[in-house]
């Protein structure tokens, strides 16, 4: 009877992300409930030794071969395909990362197995379970009702707890069945592309103020700056704002970019989209600043004003100012 | 002088959309004097100057121009037409052609004004804003601004408000005073809100010539609606393009910018001046109103009402003020050209104002507040300084604020 | 090299969505469509791909929405060849089904690529592009940002994004399937005039396509997040707003 939880494990440069501790804590909420237990599909080569960091699991799926040191779509949603296939879950919980989007959409189609994406919610209700999404760019939920299939859930980052799922233990170790059928693989992995090397380290600044489309155009960026440099912290941006040439790609917080935990964090003129809030949910203090009084952005800052930025920056400047003064006066 | 009369210096001949293959035939009175280069405020930053790209063309070299920066440095404050010897259309015919072309090549264009456009074709207005929000403006103008289509009857004035006293937020300010003025001066008015979209001054500098032509056929559509006897509008720019070119593609309307039309109200106006202004104020002369279309007296007379005012100028002012940097869409271009420039227009004409006695810098353009304000900061004239629209002047000496 | 673009008509969020009576799906009154951007991406670096390597492109969509404007666009960009996709569904199908009905579409038809968005802002049942794969048995790796074909065309290079501005570089055997979430160069822009005179002259193709039987998504209901829920709204004039902002800062020993 299908009712246990799997989960795929994601990991970088010999690290669990914690991407994978946020769905394990799910998980260990999930699976008793369904009367199951928790799984983890573990992938890759020469990663037993971190198996003991997936504790939060009661077994885990291992599949260490060479040709999966690297995440190349083909060959992980081919194994882990045999792993769903000998876990019978109810739900297998991905994140919705470089990683886990691809998986998700090969996966399902061929195994022929119903799926969503961009999930913020996962509960019981009325017998069920409810699934609930973020789409349009955070401006509309959609609860799905799961069917009695087998579903894979793409999580988006930040939303569940990582606490939840670091638990230290000694899972069992069950080995993935060889799976591949092709003797190549249609997709290899060649290299990894770094960053260049940054201005600043937007991960390490205390205080970030951040960009989005509100602002405009280039031109305005300066006011930005100068109140990050009066506060000690950084300018970053949402993706529009670095794709529009404003700000260079270190700068860039979300999904594609970084993710930051500053002690302010400072949104201007940034709607929120999910893709960006992934990035920045964990700071300490957020305050936006946005036009709209609907913006996303609202729903994970701790304040909010709904305000051209234009028309706000110049008081916040001065009084910051003004009261940086009388201190050290 | 007792009558107002603004020196309309009337538009030249000409084609309108120019191809850049017509250059030639075109300038072909072109003397090689100078004058243009001489006189542009961005010449020293091309890459050729207006007298050597019209001489280039001339001679067929199309292709090194179009390549160069030259075609998007052109900020159409027309100080090069209206001093032009054989009063050739550099801003108005030469620019938009090589813009044209640039386009037409596929060459990639700055996002910002690529976005700008692609926005105008989708919602009428370079911002992208939904053009169902083109009138949340009049909820917090204090007076009632009826909308043409709602109250259904001819009005003595239609008001184009335009896309950035519709849209843009400190302009939004100042629409609403306009309101609270025409209100207080009882006039028949209505504007056309969501109906209204963008009337293409900034896409047909742009060289977008396609674009131009399908909001022209629209708004020449939308205004054939509706009756009334005259138009009145805030942006210069659309002022211009309305008054000067519409009639060559079979929309003529009579038109006033409101320096015009409360300039013809004076009389009635002035008694409701009380207040005095905190400053001395200096007057900017925008390229639309002033060089284009000749109205240098009307603003300052709408000053001088205000009680207590002292009015200076700026060393440059009148036909040769010195633009803002923002026309002919190259308010998208800000980035470019500060890539190349070494000042901005802008900066140095707040300097202008800056050695003046004023402590305001009075406009009546929509492009000013937000470009001088900005101009403030950068040169530090923030003690010294204020922006406001003649409109705002207005309506505080006559506190209706 | 021939390559065919899916592209997909999303609501415009300027326009604002809202939801209808039923409250499980959106109001179609409220909506204008406009193309998705990734899709947008997708077509202009199968233009770059073209340009290239003297390919072909050819852009299908199914039916929805101002879809015309659309293809007429991707013609006047240089697609060689555009279809509208005709369903017979009253309303738009979720991925899994368009999936199936452009896998059934493109089948035996000699593509060495396709390349769609990576995702579109309605998506709720994964991406389209990886589904299509999947059903083709094709190769499928998506978030991509660059693709460099092999000089004797059997394979392409593609960077992959990660998170923290690293990617990955992978090689694909052709043909295959990629989404992409972002074009070499922003997507080219095109004349109005040029456009109309598309819009006149061009031709977009009708394709029918027969819908699978439907195992929809079962959406429950459609909310919007409370207004600001989670954060607490600060008001007043901007000096007010600065103050109150500034205090908060304070409290946390923000300031220097």
């Amino acid at each position: 009877m299908a009712n246990n939880v799997l989960v795929l494990a994601e990991h970088f440069q010999g690290h669990v992300t914690d991407i994978t501790f946020e769905l394990l804590g799910k998980a260990r909420e999930l699976a008793p409930a369904l009367g199951g237990s928790v799984g983890v599909a573990l992938l890759g080569h020469d990663v037993g030794g971190l198996v003991s960091k997936l504790g939060a699991a009661a077994v885990v799926y291992a599949a260490d071969r060479p040709e999966l040191r690297e995440f190349t779509p083909d060959a992980y949603a081919a194994v882990l395909g045999i792993a769903v296939a000998h876990a019978s879950p109810r739900v297998v919980l991905l994140g919705s990362t470089s990683v886990g989007l691809d998986l998700l959409s090969l996966l399902s189609a061929r195994v022929n197995l119903p799926c969503i994406d961009n999930c913020t919610a996962i509960k019981f209700q009325d017998g069920g379970l409810v699934a609930t999404s973020q789409i349009y760019g955070g401006k509309l939920f959609a609860e799905v009702l799961l069917t009695q299939r087998t579903t894979l859930i793409a999580v988006a980052p930040g939303m569940f707890p990582a606490e939840a799922g670091r638990v230290s233990g000694k899972p069992q170790v069950v080995q993935i069945p060889h799976a591949l059928v092709a003797p190549e693989p249609r997709t290899s992995f060649r290299r990894w592309i770094e960053p260049p090397p940054g201005d600043v380290d937007i991960t390490k600044v205390p205080v970030l103020v951040s960009i989005g489309r509100g602002i405009k155009n280039a031109e305005n960026v300066p006011q930005a700056q100068e109140l990050a440099d009066l506060l000690g912290g950084a300018v970053s941006g949402s993706r529009p704002v670095i794709d529009q040439g404003w700000l260079p790609k270190t700068r860039q917080v979300g999904k594609s970019g970084m993710t930051v935990k500053p002690k302010l964090y400072l949104a201007l003129g940034v709607s929120g989209a999910p893709e960006h809030v992934e990035g920045m949910r964990g700071a300490e203090l957020i305050v936006a600043i946005n036009t709209d009084p609907q913006a996303p952005i609202f729903s994970v800052a701790h304040y909010g004003v709904v305000a051209d930025v234009f028309d706000i920056l110049p008081s916040l400047t001065e009084e910051i100012k003004a009261r940086q003064d009388t201190s050290a006066a | 002088m007792d009558t107002l009369q603004p020196q309309v210096t009337p538009e030249k001949p000409g084609v309108i959309f120019p191809e850049i293959a017509q250059i030639p035939e075109l300038f072909r009175t072109c003397i090689q004097c100078g004058v243009c280069s001489g006189s542009c405020p961005m010449g020293e930053v091309m890459d050729f100057s207006p007298r050597k790209a019209a001489k280039m063309i001339a001679d067929g070299r199309f292709e090194e121009v179009v390549s160069s920066n030259t075609p998007w440095l052109c900020v159409a404050c027309h100080t090069c037409q209206v001093r032009c010897p054989s009063q050739l259309l550099i801003p108005d015919g030469l620019f938009p052609a090589l813009r044209s072309a640039v386009m037409a090549e596929g060459k990639p264009m700055e996002q910002d004004l690529q976005k700008a456009l692609q926005n105008t074709y989708l919602y009428g207005n370079p911002m992208g804003q939904s053009p169902r929000k083109r009138a949340e403006w009049t909820k917090t103008a204090g007076v009632p601004v009826p909308i043409i289509s709602q109250i259904k009857r001819p009005v003595e004035v239609l008001w184009i408000v335009e896309c950035y006293p519709s849209y843009e937020p400190r302009n939004q300010e100042i629409s609403g005073k306009l309101a609270r003025i025409l209100n207080a001066l009882g006039v028949d008015f209505a504007i056309l809100g969501h109906e209204e979209r963008c009337l293409g001054d900034c896409e047909w500098l742009a060289g977008e010539r396609g674009l131009f032509e399908m909001l022209i056929e629209r708004n020449i559509e939308i205004l054939g609606k509706y009756r009334f006897k005259e138009i009145l509008i805030t942006d210069p720019h659309a002022y211009r393009t309305l008054l000067n070119i519409y009639p060559k593609l079979g929309g003529t309307f009579r038109v006033k910018h409101y320096v015009q039309f409360l300039a013809e109200r004076l009389g009635q106006l002035k008694p409701l001046l009380n207040k005095k202004p905190s400053a001395a104020v200096t007057y900017h002369d925008s390229c639309c109103l002033g060089r284009k279309t000749g109205h240098y007296d009307e603003p300052r007379a709408l000053l001088q009402a205000i009680p207590g005012v002292k009015l200076v100028e700026m060393i440059q002012n009148r036909e040769s003020a010195l633009c803002c940097g923002g026309g002919a869409s190259t308010i998208y271009l800000d980035r470019y050209i500060q890539d190349r420039a070494k000042d901005r227009l802008a900066d140095r004409r707040v300097q202008q104002a800056a050695a003046t006695d004023a402590g305001i810098l009075a406009v009546a353009c929509p492009y000013e507040p937000a470009r001088f304000e900005d101009a403030v900061k950068i040169t530090g004239n923030e003690e010294k300084l204020v922006v406001r629209d003649i409109i705002e002047l207005l309506a505080e000496s006559m506190e209706l604020v | 090299m021939n390559i065919a673009v899916l592209a997909k008509q999303v609501p415009d969020l300027v326009e604002g969505v809202e939801i209808d009576a039923g409250g499980k799906a959106v109001d179609p009154t409220s909506i204008r469509y406009i193309l998705s951007e990734s899709d947008d991406h997708a077509l202009e670096e199968a233009l770059l791909l073209k340009e290239r390597a003297q390919g072909r492109v050819e852009v299908f969509s199914l039916e929805r929405g101002e879809v015309r404007d659309t293809l007429c666009t991707a013609l006047a960009k240089g697609a060689d060849r555009v279809v509208m996709v005709r369903t017979g569904l009253d309303t738009p199908p979720d991925n899994h089904t368009a999936a199936k009905m452009f896998a059934s579409l493109l089948r035996g038809l000699a593509f060495d690529l396709v390349l769609t968005g990576v995702r579109a802002i309605d998506d709720l049942d994964g991406s389209l592009g990886g589904l299509l794969a999947g059903y083709l048995s094709l190769p499928y790796v998506g978030l991509i940002r660059k693709v460099e074909i092999s000089s004797d065309g059997g394979t392409v290079v593609v960077e992959k994004e990660y998170p923290g501005g690293y990617a990955a570089e992978l090689e694909v055997r052709l043909p295959a399937v990629l989404g992409i979430q972002a074009a070499e160069q922003p997507p080219r822009y095109v004349p109005v005039s040029r456009l109309r005179q598309v819009m006149k002259t061009g031709t977009v193709e009708e394709q029918l396509a027969s819908p699978p039987p439907a195992e929809p998504v079962g959406v429950e209901r459609l909310f919007k997040p409370e207004e600001g829920a989670g954060a607490a709204m600060l008001s007043g004039s901007p000096d007010e707003v600065a103050r109150q902002i500034v205090n908060l800062l304070s409290e946390r020993r923000l300031l220097r």
